[in-house]
Order: structure tokens, then C-alpha cells, then sequence
């Protein structure tokens, strides 16, 4: 070996052991970064614990629990009539879609079945309530990641359903309308095209989000491949609605399932998404507030004639038993596991509620992901507190 | 159901079918997660929807919307277990539903005195906010689980909040009226002024 050699070597080593103890100084201890309760992506209150490596999350951690009411016990001591006004505030952006998988366990263990018009009605409320959730949710999603304007947007168009929510039951939020054998009360005059006018409406919304948005090059950098979750994990952790189309599982309950609703008399289609990451997630959300608007046009068309109310004694007392039932819901499945031992109110309710398991997933999703990332995933799986927290 | 039968063996203890609506299966306590795995593996129930738990002791505090100023009347106090009946006051109950069928099966497992169960955590993911959501709200512990920490309630938190000895303190601290309204209405008519906030 010459000695030019041998220098070279040693100069290497040398600068190798530079690097090295450049890099020990330059390590950081990690970093514990809050984000939340009070944030604006949290719906809520929800706080998440990420420890940081750089820019880089480690460990996350959400941790829920500021706002539990407590609704499963709370329900032991409520007459089954009582338990929608609760159940109203699970999730709060689409209220009307919470009471009926109740109603309908009443109703299965009761083997009673609403009237076909309230069938009909409580389905096109079901889909107004969706529209006004998921509406909601395409605005919003544009403020966390940094744009102002579809958040207006939402907002204004919003209004036109909530006002159509107010005019048939009388709550904008809480509508607390459905009843065990069918509804309160029957539509105003003129409601059915008021409602068709307002659906046009929000099928224009959803261009101009589709424009603004989704078209955006930003927008699509900052969703496209990120918080991807495949379809196995997704199941294993119970996903459920746009979340899990968007990992490209064909299910939704309202086609799936065969419950005493009026879904199957329109013609619709369930979106789905091979990708799986947070524009997927968005992307499958825009179609099915389409899709929705077209349910609730075609179920316009030819609401049946009859009563909204089944003959149900005036004291409600359900039989002994246990039921399940669970709707897709504007978050995702959304179910009641009912136990009744014959009284005026259930024994036990267990609760499903969709966010709860949409939730559950952020350990394992977030774990790896850049800061900003956070943000866009939480939005992006959509979750309101209310629904985790019960 | 033969075939889940076929697969886990005696360990099926009962079941139940609803005509048009559901199943409903109670395995033995001890093959909880021989069942998950089981029904994960070999019936395809690859979606995990919830798991619970029931108190099936009646609450000793009734269910607080008699009226107040009557008589305490007696209450039924018999443990009485559900669908597929069960001989422990708690039960464990899960749905997992096929996402390729769409067939769902409620399974339950009777949880013996010393409150332990399998933890289903190696075989849905998704089991672990659930069995922390059972561990704080009935005290149902699972083997196997590597962090039970409270969930909703508060670290120091002590009780199981959703069995039914645990008291509702709203419904102790003021009753429920019940059916009757028994507060004059504010300005009613015919109602005397004293009483009523």
C-alpha cells in the first residue's frame, strides 16, 4: 500500500468519526407536541399526544373523553321515548340519521312496522341529514388544510337543508322526530319542492367544491398518498362508510341490508376508491352527497299516500328481547344493540357509533406521518366528538 | 352455524336464531379468543364491529321515573340472562360481520368471578379501544392486553360506572319527576306559588 493511499484512508476515517460526532451533537431529544382539546380540526374536543423525532411522529395517541355523557347509562333510566332526545346529540351535524337505527330496534322488537309515507319520509330526512353532515365536512376540510373559501361555501348551501330540516320536524339540529311506528307528524304543504329546488342547489355546491378543491394542485399534493390504509387494516379496526369504500370495500348498509326504509325505490350507486389515502377518503365523501341528492329527488317523486303513524299503544312497553340494528350513517355504521326485559325502557343500550372505531385507527396511522399530515388524516377520517364520546 | 360449530368444537355452548334478523352464539369463557380466531380465519367475519359487555343484575336502584312520593314497589331482582341464556351476572358481548357476505354474528361469553378474559387484541386490531371502553365501565379485565388505561373517565376515576350497582348521581341528587308532573308549572293556573324553583 503507498502512502498516499494509507493517508486517504485515514482521512476518511477521520471524517467519518467528524460526521459521526457532528450527528450525536446534532440529535434531538424527541418532542411531545399537543394538539387539541381546543383546536379547530377537532370537531370537539379530542387531544392528540404525538411525540416527535424532526418533523417526524413516532408515537400518537388520541385521547378522548372530555365531552362522555355517559348516554349508555343514561338511557337505563329513560322511557324508550325519551332515549332519541339523548341520542339527538351523538352526532350533532346529522341528528336525524342517530334516531332511527334506535326506532327501527324498537320497532323489530316490538314486531311492529312503520306506514309506508313514513318510511318513505324518515328516508328522505335520513339522506337530508347526510347532505348537511357530509356537506359540512367538504368545507371544512378545505379550512384545515389551509383554504378559506369552501368553508363559506358550505355554510351558505348548508342552511338551505337545515331550513328544510326546520320546516318538516321544527329542530334545526335536533330534530327528534322519529317515533316508535313512525313520525310525529306529516311534511308542510310545498315542503316536497321546496326540496327538490334546495337538492339542485347542493348538486351545484358540490361542482364548485369539486372545482375549487379537488381540482386544486395543492389540495391533491397534500391528500394524494397520504394515511393510506388498506383494506385488511381497515376492516380489522372496524372502518366503516366512506372511510372503508375508500379502501375500496364494496359495502354499504343502506343497499346491503334489507331494512323497513325506502332506499332500494331509488336507483343510486355506491362509490368506491382503490387508493385508500386521504383523497379517497374526501373523493368517495363528494360522490355520496351526490348520490344523496338524487335519492332524495327520486324519493320526492312518489311518496306514498297513507298515515305516518302506526297504531302503537300510548304507553310504550317492548317485549322482552335483544336487537341490533345498524344504518350507514353520514360518519360511517352506526348501530344500537337494544336489550329490553319488557318495561317502559331498555335494560341495556350498547352504543355503535361509527367515529369511535374511525378513531381507533390513529395510532397506527399516524405513526410515521409529518406534522401537517396530521391535520389533513384527522380530517380526512372525519370524525365528530359527539360520536366518539357518547 | 354448523360450520362454526365444526370449527371451535363443544365450545359452542348455545345458540339463538332470530328469524330474519340475527344470530346470536355463547361460547364457553375460556375459548373467547379461540372463537375470534376461529371465526376470523374460517367463516371470513373479517370486519370487527364492536365488543361489550352486559350487567344482567337488575339495578338495585330501579330505574328512577316512579313518582318520587309513592311507595317504594317491589323490584325484580332475579338475575335473568338474555338470548342464549349464561349463568355469570356479566357478559362479554362482540359482533363481527362478514364485509364479503354481509352476514354478521353477535357472540357472547359468560365472564367467570375473577373477571378476566382473553383479550381479542391479536386477532382484530380494533378490539383495543373497546376492551379499555369494558375494562373501565364494567371492570372486565383482559389477559393479554398491553395497556388498560382509562379511556373516558379521569385517571384517578374509582367504580365501573356502567354496572348497574354503580348509582346514576344525577337521578340521586334530584329525582325524576316521573310520568307526573309534580312541579307546579311557574305562574300555572291552579297551582299553589310555594314549591317549584
Amino acid at each position: 500500500m503507498t502512502m498516499i493511499d494509507e493517508r486517504r484512508q485515514l482521512s476518511y476515517i477521520a471524517a467519518q468519526a467528524a460526521d459521526a460526532r457532528v450527528n450525536v451533537e446534532l440529535e434531538t431529544e424527541g418532542m411531545t407536541l399537543n394538539i387539541g382539546p381546543q383546536h379547530p380540526a377537532t370537531h370537539g374536543t379530542l387531544r392528540i399526544i404525538a411525540r416527535l423525532d424532526g418533523e417526524q411522529v413516532v408515537w400518537a395517541e388520541p385521547s378522548a373523553g372530555y365531552m362522555h355523557r355517559g348516554y349508555e347509562k343514561l338511557t337505563e333510566v329513560r322511557s324508550f321515548p325519551q332515549v332519541t332526545a339523548l341520542i339527538n346529540r351523538i352526532d350533532w351535524l346529522g341528528s336525524f340519521a342517530n334516531e332511527v337505527p334506535f326506532i327501527l330496534a324498537a320497532e323489530r322488537l316490538m314486531e311492529i312496522e312503520a306506514p309506508p309515507r313514513a318510511q318513505h319520509i324518515r328516508t328522505i330526512l335520513f339522506e337530508l341529514s347526510r347532505i348537511a353532515n357530509v356537506g359540512l365536512f367538504l368545507g371544512d376540510l378545505g379550512v384545515q388544510l389551509g383554504a378559506i373559501t369552501p368553508v363559506f361555501l358550505a355554510f351558505r348551501d348548508r342552511e338551505y337543508v337545515l331550513n328544510l330540516i326546520e320546516a318538516a320536524t321544527g329542530g334545526r339540529f335536533h330534530p327528534n322526530f322519529d317515533r316508535i311506528g313512525g313520525l310525529k307528524d306529516d311534511l308542510p304543504k310545498g315542503w316536497l319542492e321546496d326540496t327538490k329546488g334546495a337538492m339542485v342547489k347542493l348538486r351545484t355546491f358540490c361542482d364548485e367544491i369539486e372545482d375549487l378543491l379537488f381540482g386544486n394542485e395543492i389540495f391533491q399534493s397534500r391528500t394524494r398518498g397520504i394515511g393510506i390504509i388498506p383494506k385488511e387494516i381497515a376492516l380489522q379496526y372496524g372502518l366503516s362508510g366512506a372511510n372503508l369504500r375508500a379502501s375500496g370495500v364494496d359495502w354499504d348498509l343502506r343497499r346491503d341490508q334489507s331494512l323497513p326504509m325506502a332506499w332500494n325505490k331509488a336507483d343510486w350507486k355506491v362509490w368506491t376508491h382503490p387508493d385508500g389515502d386521504c383523497f379517497a377518503r374526501c373523493w368517495v365523501r363528494l360522490q355520496e352527497v351526490r348520490e344523496s341528492t338524487k335519492i332524495v329527488e327520486q324519493l320526492c317523486d312518489n311518496v306514498p299516500a297513507g298515515p305516518v303513524m302506526a297504531k302503537v299503544p300510548r304507553i310504550i312497553k317492548v317485549p322482552e328481547g335483544e336487537a341490533w340494528v345498524s344504518t350507514e350513517n353520514p360518519l360511517g355504521e352506526m348501530g344500537y344493540y337494544v336489550v329490553s326485559r319488557g318495561d317502559t325502557g331498555p335494560f341495556r343500550v350498547k352504543i355503535r357509533s361509527a367515529s369511535f372505531n374511525n378513531i381507533s385507527i390513529t395510532p397506527w396511522l399516524l405513526k410515521g406521518v409529518l406534522v401537517p399530515d396530521i391535520i389533513t388524516i384527522l380530517a380526512s377520517l372525519y370524525f365528530i366528538l359527539g360520536d366518539i364520546d357518547r | 352455524m354448523d360450520r362454526l360449530r365444526s370449527v371451535i368444537g363443544d365450545a359452542l355452548e348455545a345458540s339463538h336464531l332470530a328469524p330474519g334478523s340475527d344470530v346470536w352464539v355463547r361460547v364457553r369463557s375460556d375459548a373467547w379468543r379461540q372463537t375470534g380466531l376461529a371465526l376470523r380465519d374460517h367463516l371470513d367475519m373479517d370486519y370487527f364491529c364492536f365488543l361489550s359487555a352486559i350487567d344482567w343484575m337488575p339495578s338495585p336502584y330501579g330505574r328512577g321515573e316512579d313518582d318520587p312520593t309513592a311507595e317504594p314497589t317491589e323490584r325484580d331482582e332475579t338475575i335473568r340472562q338474555g338470548y342464549t341464556g349464561g349463568s355469570t351476572r356479566f357478559q362479554l358481548l362482540a359482533r363481527v360481520v362478514s364485509s364479503a357476505q354481509h352476514v354478521g354474528i353477535n357472540i357472547k361469553a359468560d365472564v367467570p368471578e375473577s373477571m378476566v378474559m382473553e383479550s381479542w387484541l391479536p386477532v382484530y386490531a380494533g378490539a383495543n379501544w373497546h376492551e379499555r371502553e369494558a375494562w373501565e365501565m364494567f371492570g372486565i379485565s383482559f389477559a393479554g392486553h398491553p395497556d388498560l388505561r382509562h379511556l373516558y373517565l379521569p385517571t384517578e376515576f374509582e367504580g365501573f360506572p356502567l354496572r348497574k350497582d354503580f348509582p346514576l348521581l344525577a337521578r340521586m341528587v334530584k329525582p325524576w319527576p316521573g310520568i307526573v308532573d309534580v312541579e307546579p308549572m311557574p305562574g300555572g293556573a291552579g297551582g299553589d306559588d310555594e314549591g317549584g324553583e
